[in-house]
């Protein structure tokens, strides 16, 4: 189907609905009654109601459109091709579309086929004027008694903003199911890995060594405690990068910067929140990578090139715009009355960002905070090049490690049997990662919910 | 003392309860405590006042009136520098507090606003203790040896503020938990307690009721025997009840002060007899 056209013609339709609307009820001002809504209320809600019938109509046809069609070429097939199954027919049927369009068609067709298709090429033309006049049509109808609803007493602006309402809550609904549903099949896939592998044996195992599926299911080892090890190990080292200088700049920036400085470096610093994850797995693995190595080596310490630690260090640069420009905003919500009353008690700056404004901004920075290490954990791609992809219990942080992210990634690429515990062993890993950035996250929200009632 | 007469007009009515209150015919006597010469401020490049030229006396209130953005804040933020937390304040002119010049290099900021403390138009406790909030500027200037001391710096702080006998009992519970009018006294008791020479409030009273407003009177009554002060208001009957000086202001310019009575029944200026009649502000 067109859509620029069915587009087109939806606009039309909702500029002449609205158009009928407002002058039906300005002629009812002429006529000396006092409306109850303002004319353009009128217009509006004649447009939504041409517009639904036919936009109703037309996703109808969006759902069945693609079934009703199939059913049609299987019916112009003839019955020993229409008897096969599955990727047989599936195949005969993907090749009618494509003569009836004209692309991709290779080899030579058969007459049947050319029929087929021919009949194809109609019926597609019919739906599509039978369609699109059935939209026409109950468009007009709704507008036709839309417009015989107006009168002066008629509630438009209540009834358009009850539209206005019902559309906005199934946008929220469209986000809720998803995440719901992103939950859900988690959730049972994440059980039947549990079917394989105990849960004890999961989330307290310390070796983790999954194999390959080919060696057989159930064979090797899902043991949690070294991936979360090396996932937490990172994080941690990550935010105590990230945390002194994001908030060393938040205080800068807020406090100290006049407003030329904050100007230009408040932006440079939010584009390192810009640059792609990927682009600091390269950075790590090129450059910091090595050069942590050659400082390990003249402090005489074996830091390996690849470890918690590169990973962790550029993790952390990528955390600071992060911190500091949410801490930025906390901290300029500490009303000015509190740094000027202490400033007016012969307080220092510094003594007042120590002792008034970060204790008042703290809930916020703590919030920050949260929200930053929930996104360390999940954080992917630099822990794939640059951690070392080494999933055992090590304590030192100049060693290798594997982290939960990467092992998903890991499990997932290349040729993936999902019924075998080696693939479906992401779903339970997904499953923890989720529920721990979940905790957080709504630990981070509730303190700074908490903090907002403090000044509102 | 003379009444105020006729050419007031009702909005002065309670200009006559100021009978009962103590009133000092000697305040000019006094020595000066804060002497401004030739202040001007600018924000960026727009000025906000024009050459001021005031003295404020020791031990009496002076109050600033005047019409709305006439620059009675500005002015009063320049006695302890707290315009310098505003961006793009500039201010020239000389300012001398007992004689030195507030605005030289070598005079320590912090120093000069232990000396010139602050109350705010709106109460604003830190979010802290009722103790912590008076505890917070001896602690800062080191006032205190011992716990002891500071108890009885914040006893006798929240005593002078006369919010004691409300608070005693619940020190250790939030300042912001008090009512607006209790708020605004411990903020006096804040300021009081690193022992300034001069407390500066900027419209104190104006977002409290009648009563909180008629307990800070007092209070500033009370304060006028041991501390200078200086209060801008917009309620023409509280300049007349509380201060004895004052000083009218418009358009940035400082138009008259002198004694408050006098400003009040027989001002020289045309300006300043419409503004306190009520014909504009
Ligand atoms: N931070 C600032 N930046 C720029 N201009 C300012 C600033 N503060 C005050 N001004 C300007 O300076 C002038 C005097 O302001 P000021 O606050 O001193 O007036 P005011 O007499 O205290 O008024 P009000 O009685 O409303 O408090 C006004 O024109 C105001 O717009
Ligand atoms: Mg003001």
């Amino acid at each position: 189907m067109n859509t620029a056209l069915v587009a087109a013609l939806l606009l039309v339709l909702l500029g002449f609905a609205y158009q009928m609307g407002w002058s039906r009820s300005r002629s009812l001002v002429t006529g000396g009654s006092k409306l109850h809504s303002r004319p353009s209320y009128h217009g509006s809600l004649a447009a939504i109601w041409a517009l639904l019938p036919a936009l109703l109509i037309l996703g109808l046809w969006a759902l069945l459109g693609t079934t009703a069609t199939r059913a049609y070429i299987i019916a112009q097939l003839p019955p020993e091709i229409a008897s096969l199954t599955g990727a047989d027919l599936a195949g005969a049927i993907a090749r009618i579309r494509q003569i009836e369009t004209g692309f991709g068609v290779l080899g030579e067709t058969a007459p049947w086929e050319n029929a087929a298709a021919q009949a194809l090429r109609e019926f597609r033309l019919l739906t599509y004027a039978v369609v699109l006049a059935a939209a026409a049509g109950t468009g007009a109808l709704g507008l036709f008694m839309a417009r015989r609803r107006i009168t002066a007493r008629l509630r438009a602006r209540n009834e358009v903003e009850g539209v206005v309402r019902v559309l906005l809550i199934g946008c929220s609904v469209v986000a809720i199911l998803t995440t719901v549903g992103i939950v859900a099949s988690l959730l049972s896939e994440a059980i039947r890995f549990f079917t394989f592998v105990s849960p004890v044996d999961f989330f307290f195992g310390t070796v983790w060594n999954p194999r390959f599926s080919s060696v057989g299911s159930g064979s090797g080892d899902y043991g949690l405690l070294p991936l979360l090890w090396g996932t937490l190990m990172v994080a941690t080292i990550a935010m105590i990068v990230a945390l002194p200088i994001g908030l060393m700049t938040a205080i800068y920036l807020s406090q100290y910067a006049p407003p030329k400085v904050r100007s230009t470096v408040k932006p440079i610093v939010e584009v390192l929140a810009g640059i792609p994850t990927i682009v600091y797995g390269f950075f790590a693995l090129v450059t910091v990578g090595p050069f942590l190595a050659a400082i390990g080596n003249t402090l005489g310490i074996d830091i390996r090139a690849t470890s918690a630690l590169t990973a962790g260090v550029v993790m952390g640069i990528m955390i600071i715009p992060f911190i500091s420009s949410l801490s930025d905003d906390v901290i300029r919500q500490v009303p000015r009355a509190m740094r000027d009353g202490s400033l007016g008690l012969g307080a220092t700056q510094s003594e007042t960002i120590k002792r008034v404004i970060l204790p008042a901004a703290l809930p916020g920075i703590v919030g920050a905070f949260l929200l930053a290490v929930s996104r360390a954990i999940g954080e992917t791609m630099i822990v794939v090049l640059a951690a070392g992809n080494s999933p055992y219990l090590r304590l030192n942080p100049g060693e290798p490690v594997s982290t939960v992210t990467v092992t998903i990634v890991n499990q997932l690429t290349g040729d993936t049997d999902f019924a075998s515990p080696q693939s479906l062993v992401a779903f339970a890993l997904g499953l923890t990662l989720f529920a721990m950035t979940l905790v957080l996250n709504v630990v981070a929200l509730y303190i700074v919910r908490r903090y907002r009632e403090q000044y509102e | 003392m003379q009444m105020p007469s006729e050419k007031i007009v009702a909005s002065t009515d309670l200009y006559s309860m100021k009978s009962s209150t103590i009133r000092t015919p000697d305040a000019e006597a006094r020595p000066v405590r804060v002497k401004a010469r030739e202040v001007c401020v600018f924000y960026g490049p727009k000025q906000a006042l024009f050459d001021v030229s005031i003295d404020i006396p020791e031990k009496a209130v002076t109050a600033f009136i005047g019409p709305s953005g006439c620059g009675k804040s500005t002015f009063l933020r320049c006695l302890n520098r707290m315009n310098d937390t505003i961006e793009g304040a500039r201010v020239t002119g000389r300012i001398e507090l007992d004689g030195d010049d507030v605005y030289d290099a070598s005079l320590d900021v912090v120093e000069l606003r232990a000396r010139v403390g602050m109350v705010f138009q709106k109460p604003n406790p830190f979010p802290k203790s009722i103790y912590e909030n008076i505890a917070y500027g001896p602690r800062i200037h080191g006032l205190a040896a011992s716990k002891a001391e500071m108890d009885g710096i914040v006893e006798s702080s929240l005593q002078k503020a006369s919010l004691w006998d409300e608070v005693k009992d619940r020190l250790q519970e939030p300042g912001t938990g008090l009512s607006g009018g209790q708020q605004q006294r411990l903020c006096i008791a804040r300021a009081i307690a690193v022992s300034p020479e001069v407390i500066l409030m900027d419209e104190p009273c104006s977002a409290l009721d009648p009563i909180a407003t008629a307990k800070i009177e007092e209070l500033i009554d009370e304060l006028r025997e041991n501390y200078t002060i200086a209060i801008v208001t917009h309620s023409m009957q509280q300049a007349a009840r509380v201060s004895q000086r004052t000083a009218f202001f418009h358009l940035g310019n400082l138009v008259e002060e002198g004694p408050t009575d006098q400003i009040f029944t027989s001002p020289a200026e045309k300006r300043t007899q419409d503004y306190i009649t009520g014909r504009f502000g």
